[in-house]
């Protein structure tokens, strides 16, 4: 009886919440926009924010070629370190206005995508994951040596953004609210271009191959120019969120392009949920929180989460999204 | 029958390392014929098949297509060609809708690239896959995961798919694997019925099914070709009659 009872519940339950679901996959974009406007009233503190933000926006683009298109990237650092120097050095070196330095962040990174990507298309499966990390090494020893450029292994300084003038108004960025929203303001028209290439044709095109490659391939398509293609979008959303990064942290830290940046953002794909749109979201703000939290008590906080990681990677593959969609269209 | 040959092969050779899996097959193809292609396992019919419709590269020996040379051509552009197969093994996109199979498929034909425009701009792509999904007799079943599907409907659907690109020349190796009696039956009506519009080249073991609806067969044995004729000359060949021992032709 109690059992029966309970089955029941938990069927209401699903029922209660799987329109609910249906209604924020439908308009995913403001869904994720409303409560990224919450977010921050929630958060510990802003800067914390900021960075969910940003690692969310590079997890989203990380996801296009993990999650969309299926293939293992193992030097996603590259194209979000080259994004913060591309914005980064501009800014500190030759003093342009943030305006030129975020598009310039932007285009470094697709470029690299393009050479990367060229290279890294025409090999499969843990090939490909050796190719990306190999390449992205070569980035990050570049970068390291180039010292009166890019400031080798301090970092980059003197990214300075004081204030942002929009439409006559002077926004301070100093002021972390502030800060917030504009940051929040670029990432959510860069998630409504995430979204609609996710509707378009060539998002259709991206899962046939992740699904059957050699059928796709007999149906038509050129897989390896389409792997291309996907490569350098996901290195553009990747570009945009490094370029972010420099701004927000007004210096650009050398572990930006470190390969541990790159498993950072297939962990936090993974804790979402690798292939959702909400996903790589979720696994940033997991992941940054649990840092967060779990630093104040001990020092050790990789093997907290790093625990929590393998443990979740056994019970809910599908990550915290998947997971509850599954769940919810069952 | 009397038509140009669509398709020709000439010398046609696939060695893989020291083994020779096809050697010095040349044949020709006709428009609107049904050819079929036999022998017993291993003969080469599935490289055979593999070479012709792009999979795999010759070591050896040209083809061509409406009497254009696509030897050297890529394996995407055999669809543009008008050059669709159905696979053995059955080879679809599992996560998708049965529709969605059809429709990406079909829409190969007409954007590859475009990262900005809605799908539903492209409403004549649904229309086109679901005219596909009633031809094969799947239309009921389109909003049905992939994977629910009977085996059955699975190889139909596996037809569908490779009609999407609308090709000149239709490709089958084995649609009947695994079938049923009464399945492989409605699965050859099916075959013959396409064949009023297109080229159709059949690889079958199952010799009984295909001597009544085929126009010439061809059959391959140790990677070379063995006999081809019409199926009343394949019939009564002595070869072919010795490679089939203990089968009745």
């Amino acid at each position: 009886m109690a059992a029966g009872a309970q089955a029941a519940g938990g069927t209401d339950w699903r029922l209660r919440a799987a329109p609910l679901i249906g209604i924020i996959a439908r308009h995913r974009v403001l869904a994720a926009v409303i409560f990224l406007a919450v977010f921050p009233w929630l958060a510990p503190y802003k800067a914390l924010a900021v960075n969910i933000l940003i690692f969310g926006l590079f997890a989203m683009g990380f996801n296009l070629i993990y999650g969309y298109a299926g293939m293992l990237s193992f030097g996603h650092a590259a194209l979000f370190g080259l994004g913060a120097y591309g914005c980064g050095v501009p800014i500190a070196k030759f003093g342009v206005p943030w305006f030129i330095g975020l598009p310039l962040g932007v285009v470094t990174a697709g470029l690299a995508s393009v050479v990367i990507g060229w290279f890294a298309t025409r090999s499969r499966g843990i090939y490909f994951a050796m190719v990306t990390l190999a390449l992205s090494q070569v980035v990050y020893y570049v970068v390291f040596q180039w010292v009166s450029l890019t400031g080798g292994e301090d970092g980059l300084r003197g990214v300075n953004v004081p204030a942002i003038d929009v439409f006559g108004a002077h926004l301070s960025i100093v002021d972390p609210t502030v800060k917030y929203y504009l940051i929040l303001a670029i990432v959510a028209a860069a998630m409504w271009v995430f979204s609609r290439i996710l509707a378009s044709p060539f998002g259709a095109v991206m899962e046939a191959i992740r699904e059957n490659e050699r059928r796709a391939a007999a149906c038509g398509y050129d897989v390896n120019r389409t792997r291309w293609l996907a490569f350098i979008l996901s290195g553009l959303f990747s570009g945009l969120a490094g370029a972010l990064y420099a701004i927000h942290l007004s210096i650009v830290p050398i572990e930006t392009l470190h390969y541990f940046t790159s498993a950072v953002v297939l962990m936090m794909t993974l804790l979402g949920g690798m292939g959702t749109f909400f996903g790589p979201f979720l696994g940033a703000l997991i992941y940054l929180l649990l840092q967060d939290v779990v630093t104040v008590v001990t020092v050790h906080w990789q093997l907290v989460v790093g625990t929590l990681f393998v443990l979740l990677i056994l019970f809910f593959p599908r990550g915290v999204w998947g997971s509850l969609t599954h769940w919810a269209s069952r | 029958m009397s038509a140009a040959p669509i398709l020709e092969v000439e010398a046609l050779a696939k060695r893989f390392g020291g083994f020779t899996a096809l050697a010095d097959v040349t044949a020709r193809f006709f428009s609107g014929s049904l050819t079929s292609i036999i022998g017993p396992n291993g003969a080469g019919k599935s490289t055979f098949f593999n070479l012709i419709s792009g999979s795999l590269a010759p070591s050896d020996g040209r083809i061509r297509f409406q009497s254009r040379d696509i030897t050297a051509e890529p394996q995407h552009r055999f669809a543009h060609l008008g050059i669709a197969k159905s696979f053995q093994i059955t080879n679809l996109f599992p996560q998708l809708s049965v529709l969605e199979n059809v429709r990406v498929a079909a829409q190969a034909m007409k954007s590859r690239f475009d990262i900005w425009s809605k799908r539903e701009n492209y409403r004549d792509l649904v229309t086109r896959a679901e005219e596909l999904l009633a031809t094969v007799g799947l239309a009921a079943r389109r909003h049905d995961a992939v994977e629910n599907l009977a085996h059955g409907d699975q190889r139909s659907l596996e037809i569908a798919v490779a009609l999407a690109c609308d090709p000149r020349l239709l490709l089958l190796d084995e649609p009947t694997a695994g079938m049923s009696p009464e399945e492989a039956r409605a699965m050859m009506d099916l075959i013959l019925r396409l064949n009023q519009e297109r080229t159709v080249i059949l690889v079958e073991h199952r010799m009984k099914l295909v001597m009544g609806i085929s126009d010439r067969i061809l059959v391959l044995h140790h990677g070379r070709l063995l006999a081809e004729g019409a199926p009343d000359d394949i019939r009564s060949h002595e070869e072919v009659r010795r490679v089939y021992l203990g089968q009745s032709v």
